[in-house]
């Protein structure tokens, strides 16, 4: 059985006439101990998705139309609250893009990261597991650390605290909605390699939000590429570098600068990505992709499963 | 030869808590300081009121009917309260001239309850004679001492302000909290009745709320009904404004992260966006202290507050209606001036308290 399976999810925001669909029959499953990336531009679903997963978007505005989100084989969108509220921390953590901002101002980070033991592990609720978890972190003199509030910390800093809080509830499953966008270059190296280590160390899943391919190359056994609200690409991450198979996805690995290429000019992709509630009829990457054909535009395509492990939505991926 | 430099040891820098910057930046407002001081002294000595006042509020002799202040004076080195008698018209007395007796301190006096437990019966000062009253801020018309009632009305007055406000501010913030926190409906209803509320005058909505509290009740029925009524008129402004602030607190990151952890609705409220609003509502509660202190005044001067021979401020007024008396016995407005400086002294800190949690400057 896999941790987390997300059967066509289908979510608006608003009701009726003024529906817009956000998430558009998007379809993942993650297995213990895997790293997922989710890649895409931004407000194609990606964060709304990893949301769900707790079903944490606010239902109104939100409004889930169909599919179902197994987490340990319960569908979350059918879970009472107080199965909820177990399963938030306890089965999947989050960590978000904006560390500074995920911590409350108000609070010492041992009394935040010890909040979330007492909902948790309410046996470990203890200055010395708050200090196993901050080392456990690598932040350098916890013992005196759990007594700042967060403004006396760096952002790197404050995104370890954020890690030690998730991670204190034992999760199975670590959502990380853009870890790293926040920080400079050589504190979004050090927060993945301690991801990345943590992962293997406490044996948990992570899905990882990210819109940096390079990230995707370091860290995640599969990748799914989101456009519009669908998944239109799911491989293996590293036969996806190698060998992209939707034009999607190919466009964006060719605005990936490269180092040996030389000091030309980066490529884009045309156009923009289409308004929530203005997709283009058919394929939505039709109007920008640079091998559609008219009947792209009539139907849109399935994500059909093209070689072992690789599924794309697109007909003339060859 | 140089003398050496003297080597600079890099200061250890101690980070403060935000509370404790709060109160550095506190210290440097001298008029704040000063209201905070007098405010500290005032609820000192009505905690300390039937130890520091000479005389029970209720005990009276009508042969000192308005009797003017009197003062201990000096004789040599001793403090001595002179003697006054009677004469030249009503309610007219004349110090008599080598005729006193001296004052002591820790005398034995009428019985009272220390903070309303402790049988004690040892006041401040005193003459132990009964024939040498201090009325340090006079008598009133039945020869009551009014300093003593002044400190014991000063009991109810001042903590009525306290006890109004933390109940209304409780009851305002977390109503607030959830209207702005659940939004839809639920802050429709809400702040519908804030507004309802809001709409009313004060004055009509505590005197019809009075009406529907029986005639007759004692003094601590009186004082609950009291802090009931002006919390019920208190809460909807401050609902409002916590409605306001949470309503961009709750999209805060730290709101969602909290929710991701598995906790609950009312939790997040009361203990990740309330606190967040804590340096809003510790000025608004000091600047709103007044409001409560008066509108105790303000019932009790309309004869439907605290009922003699209780003392309060309110109802000590009272009796400085009539305008023949205060022309002729003017120390009946000493719980007027103890009103001034207390609202003036919690408006200094107030502002004082507003502008030290004002990071920005």
């Amino acid at each position: 059985m896999n941790l987390l399976e997300i059967r066509n999810l289908k979510m608006d925001f608003g009701s009726g006439g003024e529906a817009l669909r956000a998430v558009d029959g998007v379809s993942l499953t993650i297995g213990a101990g895997e790293t997922v990336c989710l890649v895409g531009e931004s407000g194609c679903g990606k964060t709304v998705t990893a949301l769900s997963i707790a079903r944490l978007v606010p239902t109104p505005p939100a409004n889930y139309v169909s599919g179902e989100i197994l987490l340990n084989g319960h569908d979350v969108l059918r879970m009472s609250s107080v199965d909820l509220r177990n399963i938030r921390g306890g089965v999947v953590s989050y960590v978000f893009q904006e560390p500074g901002a995920s911590l409350n101002p108000v609070f010492r980070i041992g009394n935040q990261i010890k909040e979330s033991l007492k909902l948790h592990r309410p046996e470990k609720a203890t200055n010395a597991e708050v200090i196993r978890l901050l080392k456990l972190v690598g932040i350098p003199a916890p013992e005196s650390r759990i007594k700042n509030y967060p403004f006396e910390m760096s952002g790197g800093m404050q995104q370890r605290v954020m890690i030690a809080m998730a991670l204190a509830s034992e999760p199975k499953l670590l959502v990380a909605d853009e870890p790293t966008t926040a920080l400079d270059v050589t504190i979004q190296a050090q927060i993945l390699e301690l991801l990345h280590d943590l992962k293997h160390r406490l044996d948990m899943a992570i899905l990882l939000i990210t819109h940096n391919l390079g990230i995707v190359g370091d860290m995640a056994d599969r990748v799914a590429v989101m456009y519009a609200g669908q998944v239109v690409e799911l491989a293996p991450a590293q036969e996806l570098l190698r060998r992209p198979l939707h034009p999607y996805t190919k466009a964006l690995m060719n605005a990936v600068p490269k180092l040996t290429g030389g000091a030309n000019r980066l490529s884009a992709i045309p156009g923009n990505v289409p308004r929530i509630g203005n997709f283009p009829p058919g394929c939505r990457f039709a109007p920008r992709c640079p091998i559609a054909k008219p009947e792209c535009s009539e139907k849109i395509p399935e994500l059909v499963e093209v070689e072992a492990g690789r599924r794309v939505r697109c007909p003339f991926w060859k | 030869m140089e003398t050496a430099e003297p080597i600079s040891i890099a200061e250890v820098k101690i980070t403060l808590s935000p509370l404790q910057l709060f109160w550095q930046r506190l210290k440097r407002r001298k008029i704040a300081m000063a209201g905070g001081v007098i405010l500290i002294f005032l609820y000192l000595v009505a905690l300390l009121a039937g130890f520091v006042a000479p005389y029970s509020y209720d005990r009276l002799d009508t042969d000192y009917s308005f009797h003017p202040p009197i003062w201990p004076r000096f004789q040599g080195t001793h403090l001595v309260v002179p003697r006054y008698e009677q004469g030249g018209g009503v309610f007219t007395y004349h110090i008599v001239e080598n005729n006193s007796k001296p004052l002591h301190f820790f005398v034995h006096g009428d019985k009272y309850k220390l903070f309303g437990l402790i049988p004690a019966a040892i006041h401040l000062f005193g003459t132990n004679d009964k024939n040498y009253p201090v009325y340090l801020f006079g008598a009133d018309q039945f020869g009551r001492d009014v300093f003593s009632r002044l400190l014991y009305g000063s009991q109810i007055s001042l903590s009525i302000g306290i006890i109004g406000i933390v109940l209304s501010f409780t009851f305002g913030m977390i109503i607030g909290g959830i209207s702005g926190y659940f939004s839809g409906w639920t802050d429709t209803v809400i702040m519908r009745l804030c507004e309802l509320i809001m709409s009313i005058p004060a004055l009509y909505l505590i005197i019809s709320l009075r009406a529907t509290f029986p005639p007759g009740m004692s003094s601590p029925q009186v004082y609950a009904m009291i802090v009931v009524i002006l919390s019920f008129i208190g809460w909807a402004s401050m609902a409002r404004v916590i409605r306001g602030m949470t309503l961009s607190l709750r999209e805060q990151q730290f709101v969602l992260a909290a929710r991701a952890l598995g906790q609950t609705h009312l939790k997040v409220i009361v203990r990740h966006i309330l606190p967040n609003t804590f340096s809003y509502v510790i000025v608004a509660a000091t600047l709103s202290v007044p409001y409560y202190i008066l509108g105790e005044v303000v019932l009790s001067f309309l004869g439907v507050g605290i009922q003699e021979p209780s003392a309060s401020w309110g109802n000590m007024l009272t009796a400085a209606q009539n305008t023949e008396y205060l022309r002729n016995y003017p120390w009946l407005l000493a719980p007027g001036a103890a009103i001034f400086i207390t609202v003036l002294a919690f408006n200094f800190l107030g502002d004082g308290l507003r502008d030290a949690a004002d990071t920005k400057s």
